[in-house]
């Protein structure tokens, strides 16, 4: 009762009180957002626009005063980037269209079909999540060398079309939530199975599908060591490989080096801008109970 | 079973089959195969014979490169775990916040953790060149000399540290949804008990928190002892092996030496200890996470 009357005697200080933490974390988010963020970001931009006698200028050029935009076509020739990138979209393109079919329809059966072992299969499936990378990354060039894959895209699309156990998770999470009556409806109207699955389950999809489709292109688009483990030739190489030889490139030529790392992330901001509200949600939906 | 019964199991093997064959063909095939390569002495060229646990013999008792891989990983998962759980949940915290611009706030933080390893360890090589880099400037303001970073080995390592908690909002992002899962009445409730700001984050938030808290240790568990791309792209191992972490020995030993017995022994070793640590963590979590379902705890 004590803390009431005092602030129904005081209503000023009950507003800032009241008010403070979120004042508080409003200085400490914009604080943050202006050093972590604002500045390496803005470096990097800037040093992208530079001359090179301004990159290695002490004390440091903050923005070029005669912005060098033509940087960037620069490393896109001498990089091979362009030729690159149709090579990373081409693999990504293949990895989400796997993804989306695979695991879509391994989703539906599990949340939707009843078979012996169900249960247990699934944990299986879950438990896979946990098994390291790094055990299968060698048998997995074996095989792929046995059958005459490597030096050839085969290794970084195939295996996508059978499924994903973190993304078949977030499917069938998500067509769990989606009611049966639907289903029975169509049933009773003569659907199949696959006709529930194409016709009704899929088209109420869209947001989980999406959220696959979304994170399938980045991690294709950014992954690494298994493009450096398969491609061999110069011509197959993706943008990450590309990227990763800059350096030796372009030795100290750090404005290019920055306007090749910043063209490399452009597609990954433009595709996360496009599907954020579906990607943040849907990470986030990623059934932390299940 | 019922005709109705049968076809829908059969339907049901069907849907889940491209599954199940990957998972045989693609992970447990070559798990078991790994196994039996790593008792062999097989480099890709001749059949392989079996040498028993020769491989591992060498590892744990004649093999330096292991013992300095095995210090730096260490160290590193030591250093980046703590710091990002901590720093991740301080973040999620600040972004649970009802302040203006808050959806903004989310995104820009969110943003490092969508950008290509390659890119940002690039990136960060320049920030923290140490003749040129803005970091060492921003220092030298105030009269500090920053070290060398990637160029010094008491600092490579630390830097690439930095790295990964530039990205660490890629976890605050995971625990802001187990912080929008906590119901408000158990806030009200506190609050009414007379709880003040402190008392609720340690009663209530940290409490319902831990269910993420166990999922987002193990996942981040699993990266650290996986770390690579960050490596291979700033310091290669170097300087003087101080960032030489054990995918990076187990790459080279695999597809630049091509001994695919020793790299497969090495990646069972690895894959021991990283399975090892989980169920640590899961035999741990009876003590501190809290399910809801399970009642007062």
């Amino acid at each position: 009762m004590a803390v009431a009357t005092s602030e129904l005697s005081s209503p000023t200080r009950r507003h800032w009180s009241r008010h403070l933490p979120a004042v508080v974390s409003f200085l400490v988010l914009a604080v943050l957002a202006v050093v972590v963020i604002g500045i390496p970001v803005g470096w990097t931009l800037s040093t992208a626009l530079k001359q090179r006698h301004e990159v290695i200028a002490w004390p440091p050029v903050y923005w070029p005063p005669d912005p060098q935009w033509h940087n960037f076509a620069e490393v896109i020739e001498r990089a091979d980037l362009l030729r690159f990138g149709i090579n990373s979209l081409f693999i990504a393109m293949f990895t989400i269209l796997g993804r989306l079919l695979s695991c879509s329809i391994v989703a539906f059966s599990f949340a939707r079909l009843r078979f012996p072992g169900r249960g247990p299969l699934f944990m299986l499936l879950l438990s896979t999540l946990m098994i390291p990378n790094q055990i299968t990354l060698i048998p997995q060039f074996v095989l792929f060398q046995t059958l005459g894959w490597v030096g050839t895209y085969l290794p970084l699309i195939v295996p996508d079309f059978f499924g994903s156990a973190f993304f078949i998770f977030l499917m069938r999470q998500y067509v769990m939530t989606i009611p049966r009556d639907l289903d029975e409806a169509a049933r009773i109207d003569g659907a199949s199975t696959w006709m529930v699955f194409a016709r009704i389950v899929m088209p109420l999809c869209i947001p989980p599908l999406t959220v696959v489709a979304v994170l399938s292109f980045l991690s294709s688009w950014n992954e690494f060591l298994s493009p450096l483990i398969y491609i061999s030739r110069y011509d197959d190489y993706t943008v990450q490989l590309g990227l990763s030889f800059l350096r030796g490139k372009f030795n100290v030529e750090w404005n290019l080096i920055m306007a090749g790392s910043i063209l490399g992330v452009v597609p990954c901001i433009l595709i996360f801008f496009l599907a954020q509200k579906h990607l943040i949600g849907g990470i986030a939906s990623v059934g932390l109970k299940g | 079973m019922s005709r109705a019964a049968r076809r829908e199991a059969i339907e049901g093997y069907i849907g889940i089959s491209p599954w199940l064959i990957g998972f045989v063909l693609f992970t447990a095939g070559p798990m078991l195969a790994s196994l039996y390569v790593s008792l062999t002495d097989w480099r890709m060229v001749e059949a392989p014979n079996w040498v028993g646990l020769r491989n591992y013999v060498k590892i744990f008792t004649d093999d330096r490169d292991f013992r300095r891989a095995i210090g730096v990983t260490f160290t590193y998962v030591l250093m980046a775990l703590p710091l990002q759980l901590l720093l991740g949940l301080g973040l999620s915290l600040l972004l649970n916040q009802r302040v203006v611009g808050i959806r903004l706030f989310r995104t820009f933080f969110y943003i490092p953790a969508v950008l290509s390893g390659v890119s940002v360890a690039l990136v960060w090589m320049w920030l923290l060149n140490p003749d040129f880099g803005i970091v060492n400037a921003f220092l030298g303001v105030f009269g500090i000399e920053g070290p060398g970073w990637f160029w010094d080995p008491d600092w490579a390592l630390p830097a690439i540290v930095m790295i990964g908690l530039w990205r660490v909002g890629g976890g605050a992002i995971i625990y802001l949804a187990g912080l929008q899962n906590i119901s408000p009445h158990l806030y009200e409730a506190a609050e009414i008990d007379g709880a003040g700001a402190f008392a609720r984050l340690r009663h209530v938030t940290l409490p319902m928190l831990t269910p993420t808290l166990f999922f987002q240790l193990v996942m981040e568990l699993i990266d650290a002892f996986q770390a690579f791309t960050a490596v291979y792209v700033t310091t290669g191992g170097g300087p003087v092996g101080a960032t030489f972490f054990y995918m990076l020995y187990m790459f080279r030993t695999a597809f630049v030496d091509f001994d695919m017995a020793y790299a497969s022994a090495l990646a069972w070793i690895m894959g021991m200890i990283i399975l090892g640590f989980t169920a640590l963590v899961f035999k741990s979590s009876a003590l501190w996470v809290f399910y809801e379902s399970e009642g007062r705890g």
